[in-house]
């Protein structure tokens, strides 16, 4: 049976065993005669005329062929590779999509107690959260004790990212001065006609702006007592910076804000940051007895460093956004 | 209660994919402050005042002026030049 197939799969003088034959070298080589050996002059003069034709032929196809190459991109490539790109756009999109609602309809129900997430680690954090942080915030609690060092490293991102726009955007120091052209000048700098003198915003930022600063100080302050905390401060006032800014110009900010004041900011804001969890971290590593005392849960001066690092955190967001609009503003303090 | 937080759900959809198809870029800015508000409103329901204070700031206040700026520098806001013209 098998000598059979294997018969039948290799027949005497196949491709298959001619090209095993001639893999293995035992291939007989034939040595043909040139046809033309034995030719007269005159056969040999037809031959040669009847192979230029040819060549000549074969030469004007190829010319067809290449002017065809040569139009198919203009003719056929571009809207087959747009309708190919549109279908492969359509196709990722659609797979993406059901990939994830495919996941949103595998996560877990919203609120189940049954739920992995309601594990010790939780429960330890709502429990006894109060008595180890002193922090009547759980949040607060959580993000700045707990977890203080994601915080930590929430703020070193946005100071990083606050270098970067300064590193991009900042235009040459005195560059400004040497453009005459009116135009140029203003594009470069737009704060040449300011301030602009807006009545109405002017009034609502006199009386708005203070408000929103001593309610991102309230926020900053109480953010272990209540809602809030070191980042929504942050923000809060560094709106309230921008608003100030966008009413009065430059020249009044200016007076107490400038690069070295968001440098000695945010960079001792970092520092004491850095400092003060590093002592907690070696204290708590080493089980010595910290020294910073927690106090009584829902005075201001209580929880041990949450107090400090919040005030740390807000004044370095603070500065970032006001950084921020002033760099996209003039590329410079 | 309920009822309204499938308002603010669906205002919230109906702004992102207006945000999304709207052909001029400083609707498309407004319309997603308008998104931050209302996500705002939602972490307020959701018993999150903290982030509703962030997302109310950062969201809607400062991502929207920085957007703002850049359209100026880029000169991507029409009527500012019509303005120049008067």
């Amino acid at each position: 049976m098998m000598k059979m197939i294997n018969e039948r799969k290799q027949p005497q003088g196949s491709r298959w065993e001619r090209f095993l034959k001639w893999l293995n070298g035992e291939s007989p080589i034939e040595y043909k005669s040139s046809p033309e050996w034995h030719l007269t002059d005159e056969e040999l003069e037809e031959k040669f005329r009847e192979d230029m034709e040819h060549a000549e032929k074969v030469h004007k196809e190829e010319e067809r062929l290449y002017k065809r190459y040569q139009q198919w991109p203009d003719k056929k490539g571009i809207p087959l590779y747009e309708r190919i790109y549109r279908f492969f756009a359509v196709a990722v999109c659609l797979i993406v999509m059901v990939s994830l609602l495919f996941t949103v309809a595998g996560l877990l129900e919203f609120g189940n107690p049954d739920n992995p997430v309601n594990n010790e680690v939780s429960r330890r954090y709502i429990e006894e959260g109060l008595q180890e942080t002193g922090a009547v915030n759980i949040v607060t609690g959580m993000i700045l004790d707990y977890r203080a060092f994601d915080t930590f490293g929430e703020s070193h991102v946005l100071f990083i990212a606050a270098t970067c726009v300064f590193m991009i955007l900042r235009v040459g120091i005195g560059k400004e001065k040497n453009i005459e052209d009116e135009k140029a000048r203003e594009q470069e700098n737009d704060r040449l006609y300011e301030p602009k003198n807006d009545k109405i915003l002017q009034k609502v930022a006199f009386i708005i702006v203070p408000i929103i600063f001593i309610f991102g100080i309230y926020v900053i302050l109480f953010g272990h007592l209540g809602p809030g905390g070191g980042f929504s401060g942050g923000a809060i006032i560094g709106a309230g910076l921008i608003l100030y800014l966008e009413a009065y110009g430059f020249k009044k900010t200016q007076r107490f804000f400038t690069l070295k004041t968001f440098r000695v900011v945010s960079l001792s804001g970092l520092l004491t940051y850095a400092a003060a969890k590093s002592y907690s971290f070696y204290t708590g590593a080493n089980h010595i007895e910290s020294i910073i005392p927690l106090g009584t849960p829902g005075h201001i001066l209580s929880s041990g460093l949450i107090l400090v690092l919040n005030i740390c955190v807000g004044a370095v967001v603070a500065c970032t956004m006001y950084g921020f609009y002033v760099l996209f503003r003039k590329g410079d303090f | 209660m309920k009822l309204i937080e499938f308002i603010l759900l669906g205002f919230l959809i109906l702004c992102a994919i207006t945000t999304c198809l709207s052909k001029n870029l400083l609707t498309s800015v407004v319309i997603f402050m308008s998104y931050s508000l209302i996500m705002a409103i939602i972490w307020f329901l959701l018993q999150s005042p903290d982030l509703a204070i962030t997302e109310a700031a950062v969201g809607a206040g400062v991502t929207s002026i920085l957007f703002f700026v850049t359209f100026k520098k880029i000169g991507a806001m029409k009527g500012d030049d019509d303005e120049d013209d008067k």
